[in-house]
């Protein structure tokens, strides 16, 4: 006990030091947590399987799962490929329609009076309840698919991307004006913009719609031999009773649905991170 | 265009621009400004001081050619030609997307010049306000005073004939206001540029203009004018002068006996 410790005392206290052990177990769980409890879930999916002897064409337990997804892996990813293909191909021809769509509603109010209610006609309507009608008129499997994976992922790019548009701040607007800015400019270097985060958010949404689109098309379609997507896959094992394989092929579903997901997310924190509310990191 | 090597004394400067008869009537009823006379001299600083609703907004509106009177003419000396005008609103009012330089090219940009030809003209407008070293940053890096400086410098970097300012600095902490009244004063005397400055401040009107324009409200419409001829430069000493307290009485008798005729009537 002197003065000499006190003057070696560090210079942060005893509640600054667990702010930042508080702040360092956050960071360490963001990460850890998630990967925690998938991991106990398998686990105990295998633990359930293995003690109540479940038989594996009721539930198959998860190491199965993966040795079929192996064994299969030849059938499956071509099937993986094909609904890949669909998905992005739909959320591309989304992302351009509905871009496209909010850009002359925003242009002309009389060109959205007169198409805005079937673009929520289109929304509302429940794919399935389309999808047979479409596979009539449509002769190209491929071309059914895709229109109507279309259908269910363009609307909330068509009305995240009007709200944008719409959403500019009159002051901006007025200034616009002042300077004489054309119709052109204005879409360009202002309403596009401000537009960005809400179209970034629609098409985080249209990912997910869009695979879900193609799945439930396919559902829909039926046999389709050669050239067939896991839908169909799944379809197929379900009468066969190789529940294994129809897990294989829903674990390719999810992971693809969470790698779209993922992809979306790092574009909009790409795009955003240096200017939008959304994507900035704050202290405290 | 070439600047004039010093601002001339009232009474010897050139006319810009004329407001005669200008009415503005809203839905067909509502009278937002009857009857405003308003001559503007190259070098005015012109106030417009007022309660809310007595048509200083719609006045300012009107001469940046956002609407157009309903009756009455606004007539530029010699037309006016693009890049003639500067408006800074009471919002910095800055493109959160874009960088400091890329806001204040803006209204270079919409004149189809890129930022290579005019990259002098922004740097020049940046050092005016003193944000040279801040062109790269995005408007969120900074506060709210050098928002409004950014806002302020891309009105400037055209050399307009004529600012037109809409309560600019009413958003922002008495200390940050009075820096950048000072700010203007100083800015005024190096471009001898002519403006026009909505406020509600009887000695923010006082200590930034040679002319305050005071107006009444509903109808809204001219009241009186207050010529303040204290010289410039004017400094925090003039702040805290009994001139200035004698001219701030002078100033706000003008705008509570406008606001008077407006009671009268309404007890009327």
């Amino acid at each position: 006990m002197s003065t000499t410790d006190i003057n070696t005392a560090p210079i942060v206290d005893e509640e600054e030091l667990r702010y930042a052990r508080a702040q360092k177990r956050e960071k360490i769980g963001k990460w850890v947590l998630p990967v925690l409890v998938i991991a106990l879930a398998i686990f105990f999916w295998d633990r359930i399987v293995v003690w109540n002897n479940i038989p594996h064409y009721l539930l198959p337990g998860p190491g199965l799962v993966l040795e079929t997804l192996i064994q299969d892996w030849g059938m499956l990813s071509s099937a993986l490929w094909v609904t890949v293909k669909i998905t992005l191909a739909a959320l591309a021809v989304a992302v351009i329609g509905g871009v496209g769509l909010a850009i002359l509603f925003t242009q002309s109010r009389y060109f959205e009076m007169s198409f805005y209610p079937f673009a929520v006609i289109l929304q509302v309507t429940p794919v399935v309840s389309i999808a047979p009608l479409i596979f009539i008129y449509v002769d190209s499997r491929l071309a059914g698919l895709l229109l109507c994976a279309w259908i269910v992922a363009f609307f909330p790019i068509l009305s995240n991307t009007t709200l944008g548009l719409n959403s500019t701040d009159h002051n901006l607007r007025d200034l616009y004006k002042i300077y004489g800015a054309t119709r052109w400019q204005r879409l360009r270097y202002l309403q596009l913009p401000t537009a960005l985060p809400y179209f970034l958010g629609g098409l985080r949404i249209a990912g997910g719609l869009s695979l879900i689109g193609a799945v439930v098309a396919e559902y829909v379609a039926g046999t389709g031999g050669i050239g067939s997507g896991l839908a169909f896959r799944i379809l197929e094992a379900g009468y066969r009773l190789n529940i294994p394989r129809m897990f294989a092929a829903l674990l390719l579903i999810a992971a693809t649905g969470v790698v779209i997901f993922t992809a979306a997310s790092l574009l909009s924190h790409f795009l955003l991170h240096k200017w939008h509310e959304s994507a900035i990191k704050r202290e405290s | 265009m070439t600047l004039p090597s010093s601002i001339p004394p009232m009474g010897q400067r050139e006319k810009l621009l004329e407001m005669s008869g200008v009415d503005k009537i809203f839905n067909g009823n509502v009278v937002a400004l009857k009857d405003m006379n308003l001559t503007v001299n190259q070098g005015d600083f012109i106030s417009l001081l007022g309660p809310s609703g007595c048509g200083k907004s719609t006045a300012l509106r009107l001469i940046s050619g956002l609407m157009r009177p309903t009756s009455g003419q606004i007539a530029w000396e010699g037309g006016m030609k693009t890049g003639d005008l500067g408006v800074v609103f009471q919002e910095p009012t800055l493109m959160p997307w874009a960088t400091v330089e890329q806001n204040v090219w803006l209204p270079f940009r919409l004149r189809g010049k890129s930022m290579a030809d005019v990259q002098d003209e922004i740097m020049w407008a940046l050092k005016m306000v003193g944000l040279e070293k801040f062109q790269k940053s995005y408007p969120r890096e900074l506060s709210g005073g050098m928002k409004m400086r950014v806002s302020i410098a891309r009105s400037l970097v055209t050399e307009p004939r004529l600012i037109l300012m809409d309560e600019p600095f009413a958003a922002l902490d008495e200390i940050t206001r009075h820096k950048l009244n000072n700010d203007l004063l100083e800015l005024r005397e190096k471009l001898k540029c002519t403006v026009i400055f909505v406020t509600h401040s009887v000695f923010e009107s006082v200590f930034l203009s040679d002319r305050i324009v005071v107006m009444a409200a509903r109808p809204g419409r001219v009241s009186s004018e207050v010529t303040v001829d204290a010289p410039y430069p004017r400094t925090e000493e003039f702040r805290t002068s009994a001139d200035y307290a004698e001219l701030c009485r002078k100033a706000s008798d003008a705008l509570h006996a406008a606001m008077n005729e407006h009671g009268a009537r309404a007890s009327a």
